[in-house]
């Protein structure tokens, strides 16, 4: 029972004032109701007061009707994961008000829409019954709009009961609306309706507060899929083959949109093709056609199209042939948990295809490198000659993050070992498989190189390395080892890991979102139990030198993350030394939900208290 | 060197390249395999019309037939990827670049079954290529079981018979909006040329199902895709010949026994005509003819259906004239600014 384990939870004992700045709030809605924008505008609301903030949607896999919620957090701490404990609740939806009300800690505030009457379900919470239909009223007469200005009034509500200052919700409408000027006037009043109600009639009684900080400054707000469009838009992308699914589909959505503005060159065409493919299979078989052919290609997908794709995956590596491929994760396995989040394809992309498929991993752990490694990974798939996985989530993905400017390319984009015609006149020839660098790493040409002596034959077959069908057992032999040896390269050019901390016997070693409750993790362990630990975050696969280093510089290595089996144990495990594998221990769930960190503290302390 | 000069020149072709540069390594497929005979139509086509073989890409399945590209235009590129998904990465490579001369060559499992539905979406695409199916109506590579081609009530070796209706390609890709449909025999030298030629110089998908004979597996009595089969019931519903652009011939020909049709590249396809009433370019009347064909136990063939306008994926998806795989930097990666303007909006 994690939920009880002897931890002291940092609200009780609490000096009055202490949820200033640092509170959870989570809004209660249908599916399809508007609540999106009212809950960005909160968002961004509380983002130019300069506020550390981070929001989270917990959807169901529905277009309209079914429950939802989201949760936005705030923290003069600069945590940005999610907080288990629900500080303010916004009951919208008769549905499930009771049950979320029933959920909250002591202490927490609600406030709800007055008709559903739940205030007397509780003794230990703030309540503040709000009129919504009576506020909106005045604001039109279409029912169909009121509905969904309900939700806006809300806004104007928390801002008065929270000290969001009104200019700041008036900007973010702004910002939200843009240039729909109708709707932009609309929910203003209906922000504005909420605001003024909460100001004359409302008692406030509890401690939630905002006041301005300037913890801000410079940031944006982001998804994860959009900062990883705009990498592979600054990476030249050329060629994107995709098929809908969830939580992938609003990175192509916003990288062609993205293409459509930056993308055109001055006679008008576009320097890209996007290609809505049938399936996965095909997705990535164009993908894969494509690098072959010389373009910067790539799909997204997540869990069920990454299954579909594994036999081109090992085509890929086997032919050795360049593609990007962005997987954001959702809960498997078969259709599982579409709309909620998991690090749950790390085993399967790791070896995604039969015989002795290996690949390329990366792992993002914040929007910004959503960003660099859909930079990163052109480059590297193009250097090595092999598919490249990013390994986002759904919570990376489709959440909203406050993020640093992404910062421009540095280098030139690495097209890798190209031949031309130049070359091969120099050369006379080549052979498309020969390791002449000692890095495992042929040379290839393009397919339409004007040269008698360019072509080779691309195959899932056995060859040698003219290129040519073999089934010599020596040839093939030589072929796996030497493919063996340019992944082993990958560990020294994929991005290094992020060390934290030095000298404690006790180690943490995670990777992706959970990147952002284990750094929250690190300062309760210290403030509640007095337990130094020092920080590995994984960011490649195959696996840096720095990890076993780390694993070796500490007596007991716990390994976070988000599935049920301990996925990267499992790969380091393989990978490690008998004598380090033994020193890694897991917190490993999987429940939909992004990880928190007092879920992975009290976690941790029970197995430090056991041993 | 006196032998060789005493020689007589090899035949070239207008590049100045001689068939032997048109060749690829020898065949490992079994000896009067109509696949053979295929690639040898293909390498020659390619010959006559002067392409250079650097510009073609040759793509295959999984299969006897997508073997064969190892077995002609061994200076072209070629990608032997897997069953059934050779649609895919052809369309990706023709993305990839636009100048490249696609040529698809699958067979009946790798299209009709495996590969149904990537064949059925690059037809719709339109895709600029070749795409050649070797039918034999059976596994050659698994030993002989049906495939999706076979007819129904036609027989294996081993006296199984074919329960279920034949899936006819050529006009499943008529009904997906496939604008070069063709159909032939590997036996049949002279159409099958013509029709290959013609496939090269149309702008779009060109389809050719032509019935290639498994000497192996599938060329007894009760086989509807043997050589005897074939040589009893193929129907040409016209005569064909193809006139290179380059040739300004003016021959007197009757309009209303020959229909001409101009491809992309100025050449003409001249079908005399062996039936009344036939003409390819009507989608709804191919589609009629072909099933009456079926029923009555012909095999039609010939360029069932062409539409020489209809726009490419390549039109539908604007793309410039260079190859998006060989754009410089500066064309595809956004200048600074443009990421402080996205950042800014981002704010």
């Amino acid at each position: 029972m994690i939920e009880q384990a002897a931890v002291q939870h940092p609200r009780e004992g609490m000096v009055p004032g202490s949820r200033l700045n640092d509170f959870s709030i989570q809004v209660a809605t249908a599916n399809g109701s508007g609540s999106q924008s009212s809950n960005t505008v909160l968002l961004r609301s509380l983002f130019q007061m300069g506020v550390p903030v981070s929001g989270k949607n917990l959807f169901p896999s529905n277009i309209a009707g079914l429950p939802t919620w989201y949760t936005i957090r705030v923290s003069r701490h600069g945590w940005i994961g999610r907080k288990k404990e629900i500080d303010l609740l916004v009951a919208m939806n008769p549905e499930t008000a009771r049950q979320d009300v029933l959920g909250l800690p002591p202490g927490a505030v609600v406030v709800f829409d007055a008709p559903l009457g739940i205030s007397s379900l509780r003794k230990d919470l703030t309540f503040y019954p709000v009129p919504f239909d009576r506020l909106v009223e005045p604001v039109t007469t279409d029912p169909k709009l009121r509905k969904l200005l309900r939700n806006m009034a809300y806004v104007g509500v928390l801002a008065r009961l929270l000290s969001i200052e009104e200019k700041e919700v008036e900007t973010a409408i702004g910002k939200v609306f843009g240039k729909k000027a109708k709707a932009r006037e609309l929910n203003l009043s209906a922000a504005r309706a909420g605001f003024e109600w909460a100001a004359g009639g409302v008692d406030k009684v509890d401690d939630l507060k905002v006041s301005r900080l300037d913890q801000n400054r410079g940031k944006l707000i982001v998804d994860g899929n959009s900062a990883a469009a705009l990498g592979a838009l600054f990476a030249g992308v050329t060629v994107v083959t995709w098929y809908p699914i969830t939580p992938s589909s609003s990175l192509v959505e916003s990288l062609i949109g993205y293409l459509r503005k930056y993308r055109v060159s001055a006679d008008g065409k576009p320097t890209f093709a996007v290609v809505q493919a049938e399936d996965e299979l095909s997705a990535i078989g164009m993908a894969i056609g494509a690098g072959w052919a010389g373009a910067r290609a790539m799909t997204a997908t997540s869990g069920p199209g990454l299954s579909l794709m594994s036999e081109f995956a090992g085509l890929g590596y086997f032919a050795e042939v360049p593609a990007v491929i962005f997987d954001i994760q959702r809960v498997g396995p078969s259709t599982g948990l579409p709309t909620r989040t998991s690090q749950g394809d790390v085993l399967k992309a790791a070896f995604l295809s039969h015989g002795d498929t290996q690949h390329v991993l990366l792992f993002p752990g914040s929007v910004e490198e959503c960003f660099t490694m859909g930079v990163a990974a052109f480059d590297l798939a193009e250097r090595l000659q092999t598919p490249v996985f990013v390994m986002s989530d759904l919570d990376l993905g489709m959440n909203n993050w406050m993020a640093d400017p992404f910062p421009y390319p540095r280098t030139p984009m690495d097209r890798g070992k190209v031949l031309g015609k130049e070359d091969l006149e120099r050369l006379g020839g080549f052979a498309r498989y020969r390791d002449v660098d000692g890095d495992g790493i042929g040379w290839r040409t393009l397919p339409g190189t004007d040269h008698p002596r360019a072509a080779y034959f691309a195959r899932g077959t056995g060859h040698d390395e003219n290129a040519a069908y073999s089934e010599s057992p020596l040839a093939f032999e030589e072929n796996m080892d030497r493919l063996r040896r340019k992944l082993e390269g990958a560990r020294t050019l994929l991005p290094p890991p992020v060390r934290e901390g030095d000298g404690a016997e006790v180690g943490i070693l995670a990777y992706g979102s959970s990147h952002h409750a284990v750094v929250e993790t690190r300062a309760q362990l210290r403030e509640e139990a007095g337990l130094e630990s020092d920080y590995l975050r994984v960011r490649g696969y195959p696996f840096s030198p720095a990890v076993a280093a780390f694993v070796s510089s500490h007596r007991r290595v716990y390994v976070v993350e988000q599935n049920r089996d301990a996925q990267l144990r499992s790969l380091l495990r393989l990978d490690l030394p008998p004598e380090l594998a033994v020193r890694l221990r897991t917190v490993a769930h999987v429940h939909g939900l992004p990880l928190d960190a007092r879920s992975v503290t009290d976690e941790i302390l029970a197995q430090e208290n056991a041993s | 060197m006196t032998t060789a000069a005493n020689a007589p020149a090899p035949r070239t072709n207008r590049l100045g390249l001689p068939l032997t540069d048109y060749r690829g390594g020898k065949t490992t497929l079994c000896a009067g395999c109509g696949h053979n005979a295929i690639s040898e139509r293909i390498l020659e086509a390619a010959f006559d019309l002067g392409i250079p073989p650097e510009r073609v890409a040759k793509l295959s399945g999984i299969g006897c037939s997508s073997k064969s590209p190892a077995y002609f235009l061994g200076r072209s590129h070629a990608f032997n990827g897997l069953h059934g998904r050779m649609p895919a990465i052809a369309t990706g490579a023709v993305l990839a670049n636009r100048d490249l001369l696609a040529l698809g060559v699958s067979g009946d499992g790798d299209s009709a079954s495996i590969g149904l539905g990537q064949f059925s979406h690059l037809m719709r695409r339109n895709l600029p290529m070749v795409y050649v199916i070797e039918d034999n109506g059976v596994y050659g590579l698994t030993k002989g079981q049906f495939s999706a081609t076979a007819d129904r009530g036609a027989t294996l070796k081993t006296g199984v018979v074919n329960d279920l209706p034949a899936i006819d390609t050529c006009a499943l890709a008529i009904q997906l909006g496939a604008s070069f449909v063709g159909r032939s025999f590997s036996g049949d030298k002279r159409q099958l040329a013509a029709l290959l030629k013609a496939a090269f110089s149309h702008r779009g998908t060109a389809l050719l199902d032509v019935i290639s004979p498994c000497v192996t597996f599938n060329d007894h009595e009760g086989s509807t895709k043997s050589y005897a089969y074939m040589k009893d019931h193929d129907a040409p519903i016209h005569e064909l010949s193809y006139v290179p652009a380059r040739e300004d011939i003016a021959v007197d020909y009757d309009p209303g026994a020959t229909v001409e049709v101009t491809l992309h590249d100025g050449s003409r396809l001249r079908l005399r005509k062996l039936e009344e009433g036939y003409d390819p370019r009507d989608r709804i009347r191919a589609m009629t003819r072909i099933l009456e064909s079926a029923r009555g136990g012909e095999v039609l063939t010939g360029l069932l259906f062409v539409d020489v306008a209809a726009p490419t994926f390549v039109d539908l998806l604007g793309l410039p004239d260079a190859p998006l795989a060989t754009l410089p930097e500066a064309m595809v990666r956004p200048p600074k600014e443009a990421l402080d303007e996205i950042v800014e909006a981002l704010r």
